[in-house]
């Protein structure tokens, strides 16, 4: 925020009440630099219990459709709740490799 | 302007009996105002009501301290300490009681007009409880003529429904047994 | 038109029913209770097609009226005392966040000790809020008022608070003059408003405002309270046009030639007034000025009316405990700061917790108003009714 490059809107342009017009702006929101390490489902380990799903603070785990687990790199912030989470070990934190 | 101050019991009517007064003489198109000291009501606790009534727009909005008429709803408020304080020189008093209005002298002596009657009677034969609001208001009516019967007739009809013509039949019977002494002070 | 005898609750109640809420949600609290308990029955009748949620507390009521209103519904609540300050929180919210609502706050003492008769502590307590802040001193004007606070409220988007004397103007039955309720459907018809919240114009509202945004948003409420002057003269002009009714936003009487006046706000002020004739008689030019809306304050026509005083005196029916002076008086100072030739102003609080201000104490203060005056020398805030 305190390196924003564009002008701040003043008073008069800003939306009256402090409404964001635009609904659903936040899935625009890419995190995936905040990462220091990503988390990798081994899903011949998971038992598709969907704990990290639960308690993913970022909702960056998505369900498929046959009722497994993966996650949304862009909004993952690589915090490692996953990991601790899953009961069968089946996520491991590793190193951002970019 | 005419101030009145209402004695009663919770549950015998005083507050309602200064509002359907102030009523009747808001409908007949004069200016008047009721009000209660509230408090921590409760059926049976000694309550204050009050109304001002005049032919012009009333501006007023302290307490009555000098009441020109007092109205006592309750027997055993008659002779109570302090009913007949701030009464003026002249002044007016309705009571419901059994008895003459020659015995409450003593306790009224700047009354020039005393008038009575046994409303609680009056109101258990008619209406079968003792409300006496309504017995009282035709006492009212008949020693000061503030309002019409007719007029508070209709507010009965209006306000009380199925009770409706109990009271009026109870207002109109007080009306007729109600005894005035009037005196010089 | 012929008048009808009602409390100064009812005559809300009336004013409500007529402006065809949508949306009702409140928690009653004494001297209010008759209000939202009169509007419950019309509710339950059919006779107003509105939804009445029943909330369990106040916190909850003045939240509720901030989403209603959110959907673009006409919402009203109404509280007091304990419960305006348990609403405290939120009613921050409903002014920023650009909530037209009209709430009724019949004012009453806050606990302690516990007392549920009138002075303007509750109020006070919130003029920070953002809400507009109207006052009125009989149950006519509670009832008009309240029609224009919906205009108002909708025009400006900002939530509008009407004060009403517990007991004082609440409980007391007095001539109500009431408009056909086809007429008032007509003066503030239904409209949408701008921002609708709804599953298909969906749009994000509470949000963060961290300190690159604050301010701005902050302003905008700002701003939108100080532009609102210009609705309150607008519609009050049309609204004394189309009813026959002579409002404004500084009651006045006798301030063409006064030399002496008291200063006041809500039911006082016929009291004061009565005094003023009395006194009028006896060869004192005395008047009456009083402030219908506490906010936004009306400094230049307060300015008008009191040029030329002597002396003016201005009672508080609340306190700053520790503050330099009290509410009113602080904001009449601020007002007459800037004048060269200001009256003298002599402070006064009274009628805390419900103590009647007798004909005796207006005397009194207007006594004392003269007296500082001609002394050029105000005294401390005198605290008239008090027992030594």
């Amino acid at each position: 925020m305190k390196c924003a490059k564009t002008p701040l809107k003043g008073w008069k342009e800003l939306p009256e009440g402090g409404t964001i017009t635009e609904p659903g702006s936040s899935v625009l929101f890419d995190a995936s630099a905040w990462r220091t390490s990503m988390p990798i489902i081994d899903h011949a380990k998971c038992t598709k219990c969907g704990m990290c799903w639960i308690f993913c603070p970022e909702a960056a785990i998505k369900v498929n459709p046959d009722g497994s687990y993966e996650v949304e790199y862009m909004y993952c912030k690589g915090c490692g709740i996953c990991e601790k989470a899953c009961a069968v070990k089946a996520i491991k934190m590793e190193e951002e490799k970019k | 302007m005419l101030e009145i101050r209402w004695h009663g019991r919770g549950g015998q009517g005083a507050v309602t009996a200064a509002e359907i007064l102030a009523t009747a003489v808001i409908n007949e198109g004069r200016y008047a105002q009721a009000f209660a000291a509230f408090g921590p009501e409760r059926r049976g606790a000694p309550v204050l009501a009050f109304t001002r009534i005049s032919d012009s727009e009333i501006l007023l909005r302290s307490q009555i301290y000098e009441p020109d008429v007092i109205v006592v709803l309750d027997k055993n408020l008659c002779t109570m300490e302090g009913v007949s304080d701030g009464l003026k020189h002249g002044g007016t008093v309705v009571l419901n009681t059994n008895a003459p209005p020659e015995s409450f002298v003593s306790t009224f002596p700047q009354a020039s007009r005393i008038a009575t009657v046994n409303a609680t009677k009056i109101a258990i034969e008619i209406i079968g409880s003792p409300i006496t609001n309504t017995a009282i208001l035709g006492a009212l009516v008949k020693v000061t003529g503030i309002a019409k019967m007719g007029t508070l007739e209709d507010i009965f009809n209006e306000r009380f429904k199925a009770y409706a013509e109990k009271n009026v039949n109870t207002a109109r019977r007080a009306y007729g047994e109600t005894t005035i002494m009037e005196r010089d002070v | 038109m012929k008048k009808v005898g009602l409390s100064g609750n009812y005559a809300i109640a009336y004013a409500v029913k007529m402006a065809d809420v949508d949306v009702i949600a409140a928690y009653p609290i004494t001297p209010q209770t008759t209000i939202v308990e009169k509007l419950s029955e019309f509710v339950a009748n059919g006779e107003l097609d509105a939804d009445y949620i029943n909330v369990e507390s106040e916190h909850s009521a003045m939240s509720a009226c901030v989403g209603a209103s959110m959907t673009g519904a006409r919402v009203f609540t109404a509280t007091s005392s304990q419960g305006l300050a348990f609403m405290h929180e939120v009613l921050f919210m409903a002014s920023a966040l650009r909530t037209p609502m009209v709430m009724a706050n019949v004012n009453r003492a806050l606990s302690a000790p516990l007392n549920i008769w009138n002075d303007h502590a509750d109020a006070m307590a919130e003029r920070d809020a953002g809400w507009i802040q109207l006052w009125v001193s009989s149950a006519q004007e509670a009832y008009d008022t309240t029609l224009m606070a919906f205009k108002l409220s909708e025009e400006t988007r900002l939530p509008v608070m009407v004060n009403l004397d517990g007991y004082i103007l609440s409980h007391t039955y007095e001539p109500v003059e009431l408009i056909a309720e086809e007429t008032v459907r007509e003066y503030i018809p239904s409209k949408p408003l701008v921002n609708r919240l709804s599953p298909k114009t969906a749009f994000s509202v509470g949000v963060v405002g961290p300190p690159e945004y604050y301010f701005e948003m902050k302003y905008q409420a700002i701003d939108a309270i100080e532009r609102s002057r210009m609705s309150i003269s607008k519609i009050t002009a049309d609204f004394n046009r189309s009813f026959g009714r002579s409002y404004d936003d500084v009651y006045a009487y006798g301030m063409e030639d006064a030399e002496y006046a008291l200063l006041t706000m809500g039911s006082m002020t016929g009291s004061a007034r009565v005094v003023a004739e009395e006194l009028r008689k006896e060869g004192l030019k005395a008047g009456v000025v009083s402030i219908r809306t506490f906010r936004p304050f009306p400094v230049e026509r307060l300015i008008k009316k009191v040029d030329g005083l002597k002396g003016l005196g201005v009672m508080d029916r609340a306190s700053t405990p520790g503050g330099p002076s009290n509410p009113l008086f602080s904001d009449i100072a601020t007002c007459l700061y800037g004048l060269k030739d200001r009256p003298i102003l002599q402070s006064f609080v009274s009628g805390l917790g419900g103590r009647d201000i007798s004909l005796d104490n207006f005397r009194t203060m207007f006594k004392a108003t003269k007296e500082a005056a001609d002394a050029k020398a105000p005294k401390p805030c005198m605290y008239v009714g008090l027992r030594e």
